[in-house]
């Protein structure tokens, strides 16, 4: 496509531009498209040819049931999902999951994080063995927590002496829900945060400790301020991973008890009830809300966190 | 002395929080793998009759020893695919210079926050029009695109951390092109190209939403989607111990690759968080 427009000299702009560039550049750009084309047009490809297709699919009436009765029907399928309360129910049932696993992920992953970044014996096995329900299997994750929950199989019930299962009722399923989310996730949380910790020079520690500082005024005077950016990141990852919540939903009764949350909906809607049209609805909406969550991370955190931050 | 004693003690008790909390669910799990059908309903934390028959039943099952082949093949060829790609990407991004570089990064943030559940009804859709529902490369090409972002974002951390010029300095002191690339340049790369390819084999090996979404049989169902559709002995019944044994089964290589490696975890996930 460059030599063409190199081939072409009768336009004047375009070859004066081109002039600047040595022949070097020209090939490291070549080299830099061949290198990073494969990447990009794999990610594009699966993901934004899908999406677009959601985006069609859910202006259509496309029920696999009835394939016979597909038609055009415009928005219809997202005032159907919208004016449904279902639909809001959910969203908040996602959202509460979200701000409280998150909340708890925050404190108990930053107090991980001190823990990995100070730890003065065995730090290597202490680390491995923080990190093991970062690596442990969601779906594994899920289950030892819902039989350990259990009246039937678990654990805890006879621990605290419990008569009625923890997990028949809505509060009791949130309770376990939660806890599982939190194990899980908390130490991805608080390997995005060491990161952070990382940055901040001891020197300055050293410093403040001389000038009479606290522990508590050290940690909120200089290790938060410093760490902004890498709060930023790992409040960012985390939100909107907590925010798709699927795994632990499905695992614990797939949405019984009012904990049904907005990838459940999706998936029942596309994958038991077949319905395409309205399902794909879902999946825009639930793809637009959580643009809108990084947008609002990103314009709120995001400018507090550059001018100081190291962030390339 | 005394603080010093004090400081020991208080690590100590930390760690001790740290490692209990951290192992207690795994436990259970393996606990709960131990019991004998007859006990597995007792709620004891430790088993009162043990037994491995959960183990032998599980691997005479087929669909779990199909599961596991899946899964295998499908997260290893995922994770192969993602880092030769990624690398590629990751070069150029650490040592070219390029317009569109803050593009190919903008895209891999977008993918890495992409809802995936969005994605389920349209290439449900669409695998079932071109014949790619429950197979291999029906789970593969999802895997590998989501794992594209966070390939991208370690490997050009680890790649501008290089030293790119010992190759230079290699082919002044009479090494070819190609011995330069690989007697120095590889011995340098590799250490990010295994960090990536765990980091990425633990995420497609962990996969739940596209395995129970676009696969329906043995031919394709990976363990998590398997254990999930377990046959118990009538349909009251919760298979507790198979459950639980196959768990255990998908949790040990996972344990075993982030005790061994992690340091290349820790080191991996926080360069690419505060470089990317």
């Amino acid at each position: 496509m460059s030599t063409g427009a190199v081939a072409a000299p009768g336009t004047a702009a375009p070859p004066r531009r081109r002039g600047h560039l040595s022949d070097r550049t020209r090939s490291e750009r070549r080299l830099a498209a061949m290198l990073v084309g494969p990447a990009a047009i794999v990610m594009i490809a699966v993901t934004a040819y899908p999406i677009i297709d959601a985006v069609i699919l859910s202006l259509q009436r496309a029920d696999l049931r009835f394939p016979a009765q597909n038609k055009f029907i415009g928005l219809s399928n997202y005032g159907h999902v919208l004016s449904a309360p279902v639909w809001w129910q959910d969203v908040f049932h996602t959202a509460i999951i979200t701000v409280i696993t998150v909340s708890f992920q925050f404190v108990l992953g930053m107090l991980l994080a001190l823990v990995m970044h100070r730890v003065i014996f065995a730090r290597g096995l202490v680390r491995g063995i923080a990190l093991i329900p970062y690596g442990i299997v969601a779906v594994v994750s899920a289950y030892s927590w819902q039989l350990a929950f259990s009246l039937n199989s678990g654990w805890i019930p006879k621990l605290l002496g419990l008569t009625s299962d923890p997990l028949s009722h809505t509060f009791g399923l949130y309770v376990a829900i939660i806890i599982a989310e939190i194990w899980k996730n908390t130490p991805f949380m608080a390997l995005l945060l060491l990161a952070g910790l990382a940055l901040v020079p001891d020197e300055l520690h050293e410093a403040a400790r001389i000038d009479g500082a606290t522990t508590w005024q050290r940690f909120t005077k200089i290790t938060l301020p410093l760490m902004k950016p890498a709060i930023f990141v790992a409040l960012l990852f985390r939100a909107l991973d907590a925010f798709r919540i699927f795994d632990t939903i499905y695992i614990f009764g797939q949405g019984a008890q009012n904990t049904e949350s907005i990838s459940m909906l999706n998936y029942s809607t596309l994958l038991d009830r077949l319905n395409l049209g309205l399902g794909s609805a879902v999946s825009v909406l639930l793809f637009v809300l959580v643009g809108l969550i990084a947008l609002a991370l990103f314009l709120s955190f995001g400018r507090a966190a550059t001018p100081g931050g190291a962030n390339t | 002395m005394s603080l010093r004693a004090r400081r020991i003690s208080g690590w100590s008790s930390a760690i001790f929080v740290v490692v209990v909390v951290s192992l207690v669910p795994v436990l259970w799990i393996v606990m709960l793998s131990l019991k004998t059908p007859a006990t597995a309903t007792d709620g004891s934390f430790i088993p009162h009759a043990w037994t491995l028959s959960n183990y032998s039943d599980i691997f005479k099952l087929g669909t779990f020893t199909d599961a596991l082949r899946n899964s295998i093949g499908i997260a290893l060829i995922s994770t192969a695919l993602a880092v030769l790609l990624a690398c590629a990407a990751a070069y150029a991004i650490a040592r070219l210079d390029f317009p569109g570089k803050q593009l190919i990064l903008a895209v891999s943030l977008g993918v890495a926050f992409f809802p995936q559940i969005s994605l389920v009804g349209p290439l449900y859709n669409l695998w079932r029009q071109i014949g790619l529902y429950d197979t291999w490369p029906g789970l593969i090409i999802p895997y590998m695109t989501f794992a594209l972002p966070l390939s991208i974002f370690v490997l050009s951390s680890f790649f501008r951390e290089i030293p790119w010029e010992l190759e230079q300095a290699a082919q002044i002191d009479g090494a070819t092109p190609f011995q330069a690339f690989r007697k120095v340049i590889v011995p340098l790369a590799m250490p990010g190209i295994v960090t990536t390819f765990i980091l990425v084999f633990i995420i497609c090996w962990n996969d739940f939403v596209f395995a129970v979404s676009l696969t329906s049989t043995t031919n394709a169902e990976t363990v998590p989607a398997a254990i999930s559709t377990f046959p118990g002995v009538s349909q009251f019944t919760v298979p507790y111990g198979d459950i639980a044994a196959a768990a255990v089964v998908v949790t040990v290589p996972v344990m075993i690759l982030v005790l061994l490696f992690q340091r290349r975890i820790v080191s991996g996930l926080t360069a690419g968080a505060v470089k990317g």
